[in-house]
């Protein structure tokens, strides 16, 4: 009898019980992968060599019930007068996310959140950052001399 | 292992004079329709812990509502069920309290010494029904915005103060995002808080008293 009381009500705790830690986690659940070519400028509006010409680009996402914009950016810079020698910075901190800044007289990538620095290779100067500025690896320049990069959701 | 766990807790919690009190009563002899007010209990709580997961998607904002009750329909896992429970729950616990009040007149268990068990019972049937009234809005389509538009008239229809209570329930002359965040308050807040203090009242003057037998020839 004892163990009968125990095996229903464990058997009904878990139907209930699973299905309402599902409902919860459900957002969580969710991958969403994806991902497009970016525009983001003309090369030809970015002649010089070695200067960081900042980008910015939304995207946007449905969650939940409404859509979400996220903004995303970063920084190109040419390396050579060879249209593909091209570095291009993610602006996003790989401390703890905030945006970072070109500081042209200390010629760093400054964070404001807490005091990081990188150079212009992305690399850490200063601060608590556990590794480099993110590069954007994927980019390609149209025949209209566009450059795109490819952005990976998630 | 476990019974030296339970005793050490036991020793300092007193859990089991707790159970002997509570739970371990006599009782009169059984009957199905004593059982309603254990019912209506186990559904305030059904619709607690359903109420509570629902405020994890729901938004209780006019541009909002709809399409927040929408994604938890089609979208959310289980969200169906969640809302399903709770929706039906609602309308079985008006009904349960309701039975529950019938059968304690019937029975005359409102009479001495149960007099305040009985008004106490009132009060949270009236809760009830605001929890009912103020929940119907809140799915924020047609139906619930007309039906609230036609509760509040007709509570304005009360002579004297009857304009004051509608404006007040309404927070203003019109439906808008006010009445809609107000009736969430009064939903999730304010009626749950005063329901619980009043079954907590309820519960402790059953155990007290104890239940009523059923009026004998003599009584």
């Amino acid at each position: 009898m004892k163990a009968t009381v125990y095996f229903v009500g464990g058997l009904v705790s878990a139907a209930i019980g699973l299905p309402s830690i599902v409902y919860l986690l459900d957002p969580a659940l969710r991958s969403e992968a994806g991902e497009a070519w970016v525009p983001i400028g003309k090369l030809t509006d970015m002649p010089e060599i070695g200067k960081p010409y900042p980008f910015s680009f939304t995207r946007v996402r449905i969650n939940g019930w409404e859509r979400t914009a996220s903004t995303h950016g970063g920084f190109v810079i040419r390396r050579s007068e060879d249209p593909n020698d091209l570095l291009l910075l993610n602006s996003r901190c790989t401390h703890l996310a905030c945006t970072v800044n070109w500081k042209e007289e200390e010629g760093i990538f400054a964070c404001p959140c807490h005091d990081a620095g990188f150079d212009k290779e992305g690399r850490v100067t200063h601060g608590p950052p556990p590794r480099p500025l993110d590069r954007y690896e994927n980019f390609r320049i149209t025949e209209d001399g566009v450059l795109e990069i490819l952005y990976k959701e998630g | 292992m476990w019974k030296r766990f339970f005793d050490w807790l036991d020793e300092r919690l007193g859990f089991n004079g707790m159970y002997k009190a509570l739970l371990d009563r006599p009782e009169p002899r059984g009957n199905w329709w004593n059982t309603l007010g254990s019912a209506s209990l186990v559904l305030f709580l059904l619709q607690g812990i359903t109420g509570i997961f629902l405020t994890m998607y729901y938004t209780p904002s006019p541009d909002h509502a709809y399409d927040s009750i929408t994604y938890i329909m089609n979208d959310v896992a289980f969200g169906w069920l969640v809302r399903g429970v709770h929706h039906w729950g609602a309308t079985l616990m008006v009904l349960v309290v309701f039975i529950h009040m019938l059968r304690v007149f019937v029975s005359a268990s409102f009479k001495y010494p149960r007099e305040l068990t009985w008004i106490i019972g009132v009060g949270l049937l009236l809760a009830t029904l605001g929890m009912g009234f103020t929940g119907y809005l809140l799915p924020w389509n047609q139906r619930s915005y007309w039906a609230t538009v036609v509760g509040t008239q007709i509570a304005g229809t009360a002579p004297l103060v009857g304009e004051f209570i509608l404006r007040a329930l309404r927070g203003g002359t019109d439906l808008s995002a006010l009445t809609l965040q107000r009736f969430f308050a009064i939903h999730i807040w304010v009626l749950p808080a005063v329901m619980t203090a009043l079954i907590g009242a309820h519960l402790y003057l059953i155990i007290r008293h104890g239940e009523s037998h059923w009026p004998k020839q003599n009584d």
